[in-house]
């Protein structure tokens, strides 16, 4: 062993005693994380794609071209088409009002907004069959107008709205509480009208959580499976979404057109991600500073 | 405990943080390393604790070398610039701590814990506040928490970041005085980092005045500040006005021998060669009382504070000058805004600039 | 809507976004969720207690509070170290691990069920080693463990992780220069800053258990008694139209949900008074 390495061994040791654990512990604890994922995040979304193309690429893809799983994936796509557009405009709604003015329940309201992410999806949809299911509150009422509310299209969209709600507010209101009202005061004072101060001034600030705040909500719209399940009532090729038409593709032991089916819900989760990461990057990376030299310069910045 | 630093170098990826640094303290020194931001100063310090490790070069502690020895071999109190106090304990938890992870054939006793406790907030002038939490504590109560925290292992060496950095001005002098009688009590070791001339002049026996990674005077606070070793030490020392060779008549009267100026000028090596001269030391007179004198007039008076600082435009060159005067002299003079002055220094400086 | 405002504010809108927000949720959240109260004060009280204590009940909420509770557990532990390896080491697949931990959460449930399903069951591509071993996953207790576990996965993660981020460096250089080892410094320093953090990523993980539906039903077996979740049970109720069941069950999980979600609150509230305080 020569003396440069010697070297750049002592240095290892001695920086290992300081902040951080030896090698030993370090690899492993990365080789639990390792194993953890494996089993519960590397295998299974394999397996998604391992069962899907189990049958071929011809099987995989004449499983998107029957009626039934076209019928489902318009379904998915007209009910995320109506719910996220509502709940991207109801979560700028409520950030704004939220972030930008102090007012009495106001922290009664956040605490609300969240609700839905804990309640139960069955939950969810039990809800709604209570208050338009045939011995419902409006049941009686509308079947009188005929009206369907319940196990078709409107049932369907207000399950998928309820579960949603949350995701874009979410997103938006602790950062247009961080980024105060400053902005917006200067914009008016400087003269602009309230949809001038909106376009130029805090929708350039929040559009990248917007962003991420509706791919989320979207995909939460297009994967949503319990509350759903509630209210549709399985009608194969009129209210069967996707995540539903696998559910009946998997129980008629058609593993690889479920598989299938699910392979595209599975790279919509991954579209998700990688959404949220560019997100991350736009928003956060000009602050992390891990070079002390930059760290200097950044520090006049700042 | 003495330390010798013998040329450590330590480079943080292209940049070169501390060049070739060398320094001894002696036995019960206390020693400031002062200079702007980002000259070394604090890695110097961290180099010294065992926080960083320098890429080259050797530190002695009390003579023996501890260059690879862990941090927690080198009974090294160090305090840090925003405390560091763990949050979730209160102040003599806080203080105890030191004690309290000692091995435990080493570690006293709960009540020999609790009694030294007592004695370092004592000490520190914090005994009301034992079981209080650091967020209950004004910035100076922390400073003194962190710094008895640091005491509690009876450290050979104390070392302080930019201590009192993070406090506001009034409290930040008193705290220094404390220091500096703290000091004299314990006759510890001590090395403190600041950037704050004045703070580094009051406070410590020795000054190292650091710029980009080197040291560029090691001395006692009127050494520095009256002898600075180079233009640098001298700006960051305080305010200064700063006479270029070219700015020729200005200079040449400065210098107080226009002869010798021209004849500078004429072999171009001058050129390189700048006045120093601090504020106070420059003299104000309403008539011509010596050759050295130059015209200037006076552009701005800023009469509130204990001394009354002018802002000058030298006739010949138009450069601006600053001038500080007792608040007597100023009222002997009754100078107004416009009206002309003679100017000459009491004391000047005059270094020679190495071609930029 | 102004009257509400505590302090007059020249930015406009107010009255028009809260108002539009208020009318919203109220629609779709608020009246819908008052109706479950509605129609369970219809039932007596000795109906409401039958219903609600009845053997396949209490069967299905010890699995699902138990099963939430142990996948919580794991979370917790496992959630912690991806959380500290992911914040403090630099290795390869470091940001394919970091943008991966939250699939769990985009992923849609009935994708995750038939897939942990298959791979878990006895010819599957994990379940086949373990069937020698006598453990069996799928259609099992233990299969509901699988499901409550993965879906809970990123709340620890991304609870602990800011919170390790943002930890001083300088409060580790404290506690080793006053001689702490790194265990002592782990254990003495860094716990307590992240506890609260902790303790709120297992309650939420618990609490998105304990609702969980459709990653669970497709690998449980869902066999009453013996593997059948809460909300499945609610389900089966509600499709045999005994919506006064499934009601009664439905106000259970959701007074469950909100004691949960106070105690998420409060952990919250706790873990930013604290970090206020510096």
């Amino acid at each position: 062993m020569n003396s440069v390495t010697m070297a750049a061994d002592k240095d290892v040791q001695w920086k290992d005693s300081l902040t951080t654990e030896s090698p030993l512990v370090r690899r492993l604890l990365i080789a639990a994380v390792f194993f953890y994922l494996t089993l519960f995040l590397f295998i299974p979304l394999a397996a998604v794609f391992a069962e899907a193309l189990q049958g071929g690429l011809a099987a995989y893809v004449e499983s998107f071209l029957n009626e039934d799983a076209l019928a489902a994936i318009r379904l998915t796509l007209l009910v995320a088409a109506v719910a996220v557009p509502l709940n991207a405009l109801f979560g700028v709604a409520a950030a704004w009002a939220i972030a930008k003015f102090d007012f009495v329940g106001k922290q009664v309201l956040i605490t609300l907004i969240d609700m839905p992410l804990a309640v139960s999806p069955v939950i969810s949809g039990l809800i709604y069959v209570l208050l338009f299911g045939a011995q419902g509150w409006l049941g009686p009422w509308l079947a009188e107008h005929d009206i369907t509310i319940l196990f078709a299209l409107p049932g369907i969209v207000l399950a998928t709205i309820f579960v949603t709600v949350p995701f874009v507010a979410r997103e938006l209101i602790p950062l247009m509480q961080s980024q105060g009202r400053e902005e917006e005061e200067a914009a008016i004072t400087l003269g602009a009208s309230g949809w001038q101060m909106f376009m130029r001034v805090t929708l350039p600030n929040i559009k990248w959580s917007l962003l991420y705040g509706v791919i989320l909500c979207n995909a939460r719209a297009m994967g949503e499976f319990g509350a759903v399940s509630v209210v549709s009532g399985h009608i194969r090729g009129l209210t069967n979404t996707m995540p539903l038409h696998v559910e009946i593709l998997y129980n008629e032991y058609n593993a690889v057109s479920a598989f299938a089916v699910a392979s595209l819900l599975t790279l919509l989760a991954i579209v998700t991600l990688a959404a949220k990461a560019i997100v991350e990057r736009n928003t956060h990376s000009p602050t992390i500073v891990t070079d002390p030299t930059s760290a200097v310069q950044a520090g006049s910045i700042r | 405990m003495s330390i010798q630093v013998d040329h450590v170098t330590k480079r943080f990826g292209a940049f070169t943080v501390l060049n070739d640094v060398s320094l001894h303290v002696q036995e019960g020194e206390l020693v400031a390393l002062l200079g702007p931001s980002g000259c070394g100063k604090t890695t110097l310090l961290r180099i010294l604790a065992g926080l960083e490790r320098p890429d080259d070069g050797r530190i002695f502690l009390h003579g023996a070398e501890v260059t690879d020895q862990r941090i927690s071999e080198r009974r090294v109190g160090f305090v840090f610039q925003h405390y560091a106090l763990f949050r979730h304990m209160t102040v003599a938890d806080n203080v105890a701590f030191g004690l309290t992870v000692l091995p435990r054939a080493q570690r006293p006793s709960t009540t020999r814990i609790q009694e030294k406790v007592r004695e370092l907030l004592g000490l520190v002038q914090l005994q009301a506040m034992a079981d209080r939490y650091p967020s209950q504590l004004s910035g100076g109560q922390r400073q003194r928490v962190a710094l008895a925290r640091a005491l509690a292992v009876e450290p050979k060496l104390l070392l302080l970041d930019e201590p009192f950095g993070a406090l506001d001005a009034k409290v930040r002098k008193e705290l220094r005085r404390w220091l500096r009688r703290l000091h004299d009590e314990l006759h510890i070791t001590g090395i403190l980092v600041t950037h704050d001339q004045e703070e580094a002049l009051e406070v410590a026996d020795r000054v190292v005045v650091m710029h980009q990674g080197n040291v560029e005077q090691i001395g006692t606070p009127d050494e520095v500040y009256e002898h600075p070793a180079n233009p640098f030490v001298y700006r960051f020392l305080g305010d200064v006005n700063v006479f270029h060779g070219r700015v020729s008549e200005a200079r040449a009267a400065v210098q107080g021998n226009p002869e010798e100026a021209s004849a500078g000028l004429a072999d171009g090596v001058e050129e390189h060669e700048v006045t120093f001269v601090r504020p106070h030391d420059l003299e104000l007179n309403r008539s011509r009382t010596n050759p050295d004198q130059f015209e200037a007039t006076v552009r701005y008076v800023l009469s509130a504070g204990s001394r009354v600082r002018l802002e000058l435009i030298v006739q010949s060159s138009a450069q601006t000058i600053e001038v500080e005067l007792t608040k007597e002299r100023y009222r002997e003079l009754d100078l107004r805004e416009g009206e002309v002055v003679f100017v000459h220094p009491r004391h000047r400086q005059v270094f020679t600039i190495p071609q930029s | 809507m102004s009257l509400l405002l505590k302090q007059p504010s020249v930015l406009p809108g107010f009255g028009l976004t809260l108002g539009f927000a208020m009318f919203y949720f109220s629609v779709i959240v608020l009246i819908p969720l008052s109706g479950l109260f509605v129609k369970t004060s219809m039932l007596s009280w000795e109906q409401f207690w039958d219903i609600i204590t009845n053997s396949r009940a209490v069967a299905s909420y010890r699995l699902t509070f138990g099963a939430s509770l142990v996948g919580a557990l794991i979370n917790g532990l496992f959630g912690s170290i991806i959380a500290w390896v992911l914040v403090r080491y630099r290795f390869p697949g470091r940001a394919l691990v970091d943008a991966l931990v939250d699939l769990p959460f985009a992923l849609p449930t009935a994708v995750a069920g038939i897939t942990l399903a298959a791979i878990y069951s006895s010819n599957g591509w994990i379940g086949r080693y373990l069937e020698p071993l006598g453990i069996k996953i799928a259609f099992t207790p233990l299969g509901v463990l699988v499901a409550l576990t993965f879906i809970g996965l990123p709340f620890v993660v991304r609870t602990v992780q800011p919170v390790l981020q943002d930890l001083d460096k300088e409060v580790e250089e404290a506690a080793t220069t006053l001689g702490a080892d790194r265990w002592q410094t782990f254990r003495a320093v860094i716990v307590p800053e992240l506890w609260p953090a902790l303790l709120t990523g297992m309650a939420m993980a618990f609490a998105r258990a304990v609702g969980e539906y459709g990653s669970v039903i497709f690998i449980a077996g869902n066999m009453p008694l013996k593997s059948e979740i809460t909300p499945l049970l609610i389900m089966t109720k509600l499709e045999q139209y005994d919506y006064s069941g499934a009601t009664a069950l439905g106000v259970v999980m959701l007074a469950a949900s909100f004691v949960l979600a106070l105690i998420i609150n409060l952990l919250q509230w706790w873990s930013t008074a604290r970090h206020m305080n510096q």
